[in-house]
């Protein structure tokens, strides 16, 4: 959980511990990997409709905007708030140039010309914001970024031009061509799987890649890469950039999944359930936010019920939401893949305790 | 300030302009053309005011944030739930009990109870850890959330003014001159008068424990450097437990003020807690001189904008975040 903070306590780790053979894409010798993927591709043989979007759509877009925040914190050391505010910017920029219900403030204009611009002007918002929290550094990092999310959210909230106001946007249209209607069940499932996967293996590669190796390097040690000539600030905006890409598209999925945006979509809660799927799934890995968003989606659907069979008040979901965070980061540098890590290594040989990540 | 006119003498010049002119504004009797331009003066020396109250209420919520921020590294995002536990408190034993006195003493104890356990029960076990304490704080303002709306609900509630604060009273400023030649003078609400002066008496008042007395001393050590401090045999931890007991407990006041003159329901964590986040960034973090014109700037900023531009204010004084950001990253009276 330390990421941020060490200053020159944790690259004590030699560097010829690290195994030459990182290049390789892991999931290919991992069984499990492969079950997950058979498993994610058959979904909609085996769930229904309500699982197959609800739970799992859902799972995978809440996910790829998690990703976004992993990749920041996880491999970049600079744990951003906004993520959720660059996706819902995304989001609004879909219905504000897209089709939507408010004829007179969406432009109108197709989907495929839409959606790219949205995209650019996610990434464009986040690499400023980026831009901006890299000025200061560590801890600062979580205060300007929610700053920006909370003041993203109250100008939602104001302006009636672009973002009118509180009732936000509706009946967002979603692409359709080929004869096919993409929000339809099955396509969406298969555009969001797509796209998740897309993310996931991207941001697999760009970790392994000079790139993300620079970027770990400042995270564990700015002044050392600065000092080997690395430009540090231009390596965490380029993350920022990056990052906001993938914010950006699980932004579109959502306003698509939804087919509508409001401040209410982007306040700062919702940035913060980002935080806590992150980190309760495990930041360390890229499949950790997935894991966790899997985990918070079946919590917010079925706490309701599960609190009211047990005679309980069925409206504390944020309660047990907030407890389990503050569980997972008292006992679990690393969230559920940490924990889980943990429990297969006390049986395995002890001379792996120290992989565990730089918690 | 003579260093800082020497060191930046452009800065200093608009300043000084920047100053003139919102006091010429203030005072002087506009002129026709002025108040065609950008109507009338009443509404800009409410708003003026409105502005500088509402910097008082932000500098008692954010003296605590950065207070503890400075010394413990904390970045405590439960601040907001703290200034909203403070307001229900206030809202409780004012409802039962008629005093709106007694009503900030009970708030303050309360709140420097919950900063008290917090510090001790939970931060003093993860020390050095910043970002997994803020992740708690995180944590628990969702906690603290939930179980305040579980308690009070999601109303509003207002906490009563007392009857000797209830009113306006006419202020030496002209606000208009009658055809007949007759002076307008401004009327302003007495109780929101009376807590500007309060939470200036507070800031004034931690000014000097700061930096007059032994433990201010201590606690000014303890903000450069805290290991040090721990080996010349301070017990830094009681330290921590009062400051943290005292950043609290002015949250839980600003609770209260901020229940009187606004109103508090759920949601007021965030805006507050924002609100904290806003100030210390453009003040400087760790810095309580610094928590004060961060205040009084976003206040000003937040009532003036809110006037002139309403659909634009927030992005005013997020536009300052983003100047001070940009030209001064440590913040406009940082202290490294």
């Amino acid at each position: 959980m330390s990421l941020v903070t060490h200053d020159a306590k944790v690259q004590l780790r030699s560097p010829a511990a690290a195994p030459p053979t990182v290049r390789m894409w892991p999931e290919i010798n991992n069984p499990a990997a492969w079950a997950v993927a058979v498993i994610l591709l058959i979904m909609p043989l085996i769930a229904s409709k309500f699982f197959l979007i609800e739970i799992f759509a859902t799972t995978l877009i809440l996910g790829t905007i998690a990703l976004s925040l992993m990749f920041l914190a996880g491999y970049g050391g600079m744990v951003s708030l906004m993520q959720l505010t660059i996706a819902g910017f995304a989001g609004y920029m879909v219905a504000v140039f897209g089709v939507s219900g408010n004829v007179n403030i969406s432009l109108g204009w197709p989907w495929w010309l839409a959606t790219p611009v949205a995209l650019a002007l996610a990434t464009a918002f986040g690499t400023l914001g980026g831009a901006l929290a890299v000025r200061t550094e560590g801890i600062y990092t979580i205060m300007i970024t929610l700053a920006i999310g909370a003041a993203f959210y109250y100008f939602t909230n104001q302006n009636w031009a672009i973002f009118n106001g509180h009732t936000g946007m509706n009946n967002v249209a979603t692409p359709m061509f080929w004869g096919v209607d993409w929000r339809a069940d099955i396509p969406f499932y298969y555009v969001v799987l797509g796209t998740a996967a897309l993310c996931y293996f991207a941001v697999e590669y760009i970790s392994r890649a000079p790139f993300g190796l620079a970027l770990q390097g400042v995270r564990d040690n700015p002044r050392r890469m600065a000092a080997l000539g690395f430009n540090v600030n231009a390596h965490r905006v380029a993350a920022y950039a990056f990052a906001s890409f993938v914010a950006g598209l699980g932004g579109v999925l959502q306003v698509w999944n939804y087919r509508q945006i409001s401040p209410g979509s982007v306040g700062v809660e919702r940035c913060i359930d980002i935080l806590i799927i992150a980190v309760v799934g495990g930041i360390t890995r890229a499949v950790g936010p997935f894991i966790g968003a899997l985990i918070f989606v079946l919590l917010r659907t079925f706490t309701l019920d599960f609190l009211v069979q047990l005679g309980l008040d069925g409206n504390r979901f944020r309660l047990l939401i907030g407890l389990g965070f503050l569980a997972i980061v008292f006992w679990s540098s690393d969230g559920v893949i940490g924990l889980w890590e943990h429990w297969r290594q006390r049986g395995a040989t002890p001379r792996q305790t120290g992989r565990g990540g730089h918690g | 300030m003579t260093r800082f006119i020497e060191r930046h003498p452009a800065w200093a010049l608009i300043t000084i302009i920047a100053v003139a002119v919102l006091l010429w504004l203030i005072f002087a009797v506009w002129p026709p053309g002025l108040e065609q331009a950008i109507g009338r003066k009443r509404i800009f020396l409410n708003a003026v005011l409105n502005g500088i109250t509402l910097g008082g209420l932000y500098f008692l919520v954010a003296s605590g944030f950065t207070l503890i921020f400075g010394l413990m590294r904390n970045v405590n995002l439960a601040h907001g739930s703290l200034y909203l536990f403070g307001g229900y408190v206030g809202y409780a034993i004012s409802a039962a009990t008629g005093s709106w006195i007694l009503s900030f003493i009970v708030a303050f104890v309360a709140v420097a109870l919950v900063g008290v356990l917090l510090q001790i029960i939970v931060f003093r076990r993860m020390e050095g850890q910043d970002l997994r304490q803020t992740m708690v704080t995180i944590g628990l303002s969702i906690v603290f959330a939930d179980l305040m709306l579980w308690a009070f609900g999601g109303n509003f509630y207002q906490i009563e003014t007392p009857s000797w604060l209830i009113g306006p009273i006419a202020l030496p400023l002209v606000s208009a001159v009658r055809p007949s030649g007759e002076m307008v003078y401004l009327q302003y609400p007495l109780v929101r008068l009376v807590i500007f002066a309060a939470s200036v008496v507070i800031g004034v008042a931690m000014w000097l424990a700061l930096n007059r007395t032994r433990v201010g001393m201590i606690i000014r050590a303890g903000v450069d450097d805290r290991d040090i401090l721990a080996a010349t045999g301070v017990q830094i931890q009681l330290v921590f437990v009062l400051v943290f007991a005292l950043g609290a407990g002015l949250a839980g006041i600003a609770g209260v003020v901020g229940g009187t003159f606004q109103s508090i329901s759920p949601g007021e964590d965030t805006r507050f807690l924002l609100a904290s986040l806003v100030v210390v960034i453009v003040g400087g973090m760790g810095s309580i001189p610094g928590a004060a014109l961060g205040a009084l700037i976003i206040g000003l900023a937040e009532q003036l904008g809110s006037v002139y531009i309403p659909t634009y204010a927030i992005v005013v004084t997020f536009l300052i975040m983003v100047v001070v950001l940009a030209l001064r990253p440590q913040g406009l009276v940082a202290r490294r």
